[in-house]
């Protein structure tokens, strides 16, 4: 039996006869729309053997698509590490009771969040070599790196202002009254309690921050998406390339983002359970 | 002091000079020539994704004329092991500067900016600005045939620009970011022709996939000089890659690679060692 | 640096009213089909519910670099929108940013209808609207100005990726100003810190006007 919902009623009879009627029409017009979709990629000839079998062959994915991920991941994992030490560094010094601290500090996140990533990395790989005669010429690896770490770094920062702030006012009140100064009560009390609170917002930037070393592809790093152009000129074949490309990013990311499902589940557990301690 | 400010102060003073250091960290100055006769290894930059010059199969073997050339180079200078390294026309002075490569091979034209930074033997090609169209289309034989036709080239390349200096809106042009992107589109009718080297499009052509669909126009509208890009100042290396280069051309395995690897494009004669002025006519 | 400008200052006008017509068509397009992503999502029907997640978890992990190299180097070689290539390029890549940008629009109004308190729901129920009434009169409305702020974030996300549009050769500001660069290597700093400025010039008004919005229009809890 179906239930009844915020926005539905539990259908009654005539209710399950008009909704399966529906879902026969939807069904069949889902399942229209792709045959089209279908026959459509067959007449431009996009169903050819010649067009997937390589991917039936061990070797394009030991040659390609396997490095293409290590790629991928290793810009990944640089930039994660990066960003969140930006993040914390950054979000704290928001926190600074000196302005000469806090308000740099508020430039710097705002502007690298306004601008694109594009053309931050751009940036990156371009500017150096031109202004200092090509002696400084950064690789596209550390160019993505920079981009992602100050962009994600400069979104973190919030995600760590916005997590210390929530952490309970009595905490900060009961660090001051046993006599800590500023930096040790950041320390020893409020980051380690904020930090369990902001996993699963940093567990989604990290599907974001992997999500964006594609961006990479622009300036020739060499990753999973910018397989695509070379698995084209070897096959013709864009259409599948993308889509067995993308069946490769989509359970990484789906498992990170599940990841950040259990931990936010993990913790809205721990705040019902949290009782305070008996006198 | 604030000792969690300092300790993320640190943090990125660290970083910021690990990122330079490792842009600046560059590898000791040693020839290519005496790399290849100690170590007997030398890295070797080509482009992985142009047919017949420099492509990477499925199974991470390299073939082309610019692979065939540095196997030579390379085997001349004493090497005899390669690494090829793929390496896209943005990374060829990084990759050399870093000493991530000790040569490139890559369709490196030569031009007085890039002469600035990277020390170049040769040259080994002359090539020219081209147009590729369907075997069937009569319609394009020269540059001008091109106004009002669809056509499709590189994003950053010399020969996108020329034909926008030389045409400007009375061509459709559009610039995507490979050319085997413009190559499909050729095939599948979106675009009516592909300019940009002779070479490159020769590659293409003589793609398995694409017998018989493609053809060169041969109408030629520039000097694209292809070089061996070595570490600037490398003066050793470039006399002993000129000389390889030179026996390549006297034992007639030139005028073979050429043949082999790109048969769309006509023969040539080697072009002379160390003349890298060659204007256009 | 001054003949820079009146010689192209044209040209990085054309580029930065590009930028601005792949935006507005996007965030167009992007909310009328989030929209309907969200109603699948809510719906009685199964089918629905099944294609919208379905929609929704392809989209939300993939790439947009793909989408849109899948869109104008995919796509575009089976279809034509255009003659002018630009133009077909510029649809493509339209129709790649909308794609994408569509499934965080809905997953933003699903958390939206989430908010709006069960009382208003079981009131239009109680008067008899039908689940398609509920949503479009009593439902959606509260949910959109409940996630007033949220949607801003996702349309300053959709302007500053309008640049990926550049990979497929549509002549925004990205494409533009790498091309300057490339022939006028002299002046490199100046003609960033140009371009970071149309964006920032852009987001940030943006971000204030929504901010100032999700204030004006609060929901009553």
């Amino acid at each position: 039996m179906k239930e009844a919902t915020v926005l539905y009623d539990a259908p009654g009879p005539r209710a399950r006869r008009r909704n399966r009627l529906l879902a026969l029409l939807f069904a069949m017009a889902f399942a229209a729309a792709a045959g089209w979709v279908v026959w459509a990629l067959g007449q431009k000839d996009q169903w050819a053997g010649q067009k997937w079998m390589p991917f039936l062959q061990g070797d394009i994915w030991t040659a390609q698509v396997i490095p293409g991920l290590i790629g991928t991941l290793k810009a990944a994992a640089l930039a994660a590490v990066l960003a969140l030490a930006f993040g914390i560094a950054f979000g704290i010094a928001r926190l600074s009771t000196h302005q000469w601290i806090r308000l740099p500090a508020g430039a710097i996140v705002e502007f690298f969040r306004a601008i694109p990533l594009l053309l931050l990395i751009f940036f990156a790989s371009y500017a150096p070599g031109v202004l200092t005669n090509f002696t400084w010429n950064p690789t596209a690896l550390q160019a993505v790196v920079f981009g992602l770490t100050m962009y994600n770094g400069s979104v973190l920062a919030e995600v760590v202002r916005a997590g210390i702030n929530a952490v309970p006012k009595g905490q900060s009140e009961a660090g001051y009254a046993i006599g800590l100064r500023k930096g040790q009560l950041m320390r020893l009390i409020l980051v380690p309690q904020a930090i369990t609170t902001m996993m699963p917002a940093i567990v989604s930037q990290l599907v974001v921050l992997l999500k964006d070393t594609a961006l990479g592809t622009i300036i020739a790093y060499d990753n999973l998406t910018s397989k695509l152009s070379i698995l084209q000129n070897l096959y013709t074949n864009a259409i599948p390339a993308a889509i067995v490309i993308a069946c490769v990013y989509i359970p990484i990311n789906l498992t990170l983002a599940w990841a950040a499902t259990r931990l936010e589940r993990r913790n809205r557990r721990r705040q019902i359970t949290g009782t305070p301690a008996e006198p | 002091m604030r000792s969690l400010r300092m300790i993320a102060a640190g943090v990125a003073a660290v970083t910021t000079f690990g990122i330079a250091l490792s842009a600046c960290g560059g590898s000791s100055s040693v020839s290519v020539v005496d790399k290849a006769k100690n170590d007997k290894v030398l890295n070797i930059g080509v482009k992985p994704d142009q047919p017949g010059l420099g492509l990477q199969s499925s199974s991470g073997q390299y073939s082309g004329f610019d692979v065939d050339v540095a196997r030579y180079v390379a085997k001349k200078l004493g090497a005899t092991k390669i690494n090829f390294v793929p390496t896209l026309s943005a990374n060829r002075e990084a990759f050399l500067q870093q000493g991530k490569v000790d040569m490139v091979v890559a369709t490196y034209s030569v031009t007085p900016e890039r002469q600035k930074v990277v020390s170049f033997a040769g040259p080994y090609y002359v090539a020219h600005q081209d147009i590729l169209v369907r075997a069937n289309d009569n319609s394009i034989s020269k540059p001008d045939d091109l106004i009002g036709k669809k056509v499709c080239s590189g994003q950053g390349s010399a020969s996108g620009d020329r034909i926008q200096e030389l045409y400007g809106s009375k061509v459709n042009l559009i610039r995507l970011p490979g050319y085997g992107d413009c190559v499909n589109q050729l095939l599948g009718g979106q675009v009516q022709a592909v300019t940009t080297d002779n070479t490159i499009l020769a590659g293409f052509a003589a793609q398995q996939q694409n017998q018989g669909k493609l053809k060169v126009a041969g109408t030629f509208f520039s000097n694209e000089i292809y070089g061996i890009g070595l570490k600037k100042g490398d003066s050793k290396g470039v006399a002993a890659v000129d000389k390889a280069l030179q026996a390549m051309f006297n034992d007639d395995s030139w005028r073979a690679a050429l043949s082999k690897e790109l048969p769309q494009v006509p023969a040539e004669t080697p072009p002379t060692i160390g003349k890298f002025d060659i204007p256009f006519r | 640096m001054i003949n820079f400008v009146s010689s192209e200052g044209h040209l990085i006008l054309l580029a930065f009213w590009m930028t601005l017509k792949v935006s507005a068509l996007s965030a167009a397009g992007s909310l009328i089909l989030g929209t309907v992503l969200a109603a699948m999502r809510v719906a009685p029907l199964s089918v629905l519910r099944a294609v919208g997640t379905l929609y929704v978890n392809i989209l939300r992990n993939t790439p947009l670099t793909l989408v849109i190299l899948f869109c104008g180097l995919g796509l575009g070689s089976i279809i034509t929108i255009a003659d002018l290539q630009t133009t077909n390029y510029f649809w493509l890549a339209v129709i790649g940013l909308v794609t994408y940008t569509s499934a965080f629009v809905c997953e933003v109004l699903r958390s939206g209808v989430n908010t709006v308190p069960l009382g208003q729901a079981d009131a239009a129920r109680s008067v008899g609207l039908t689940f398609t009434q509920t949503l479009r009169i009593v439902v959606l409305p509260q949910a959109f100005r409940a996630v007033i702020a949220p949607l801003g974030s996702v349309l300053i996300a959709l302007i500053k990726n309008t640049t990926i549009a550049a990979a497929i050769g549509v002549p925004e500001a990205f494409y533009t100003m790498r091309n300057e660069l490339q022939s006028h290597g002299d002046i490199v700093i100046p003609i960033f810190a140009g371009y970071a400025l149309f964006f920032v010039v852009i987001t940030l008004p943006v971000g204030l006007l929504f901010g100032w919005l999700a204030k004006r229009w609060p929901v009553a809890r």
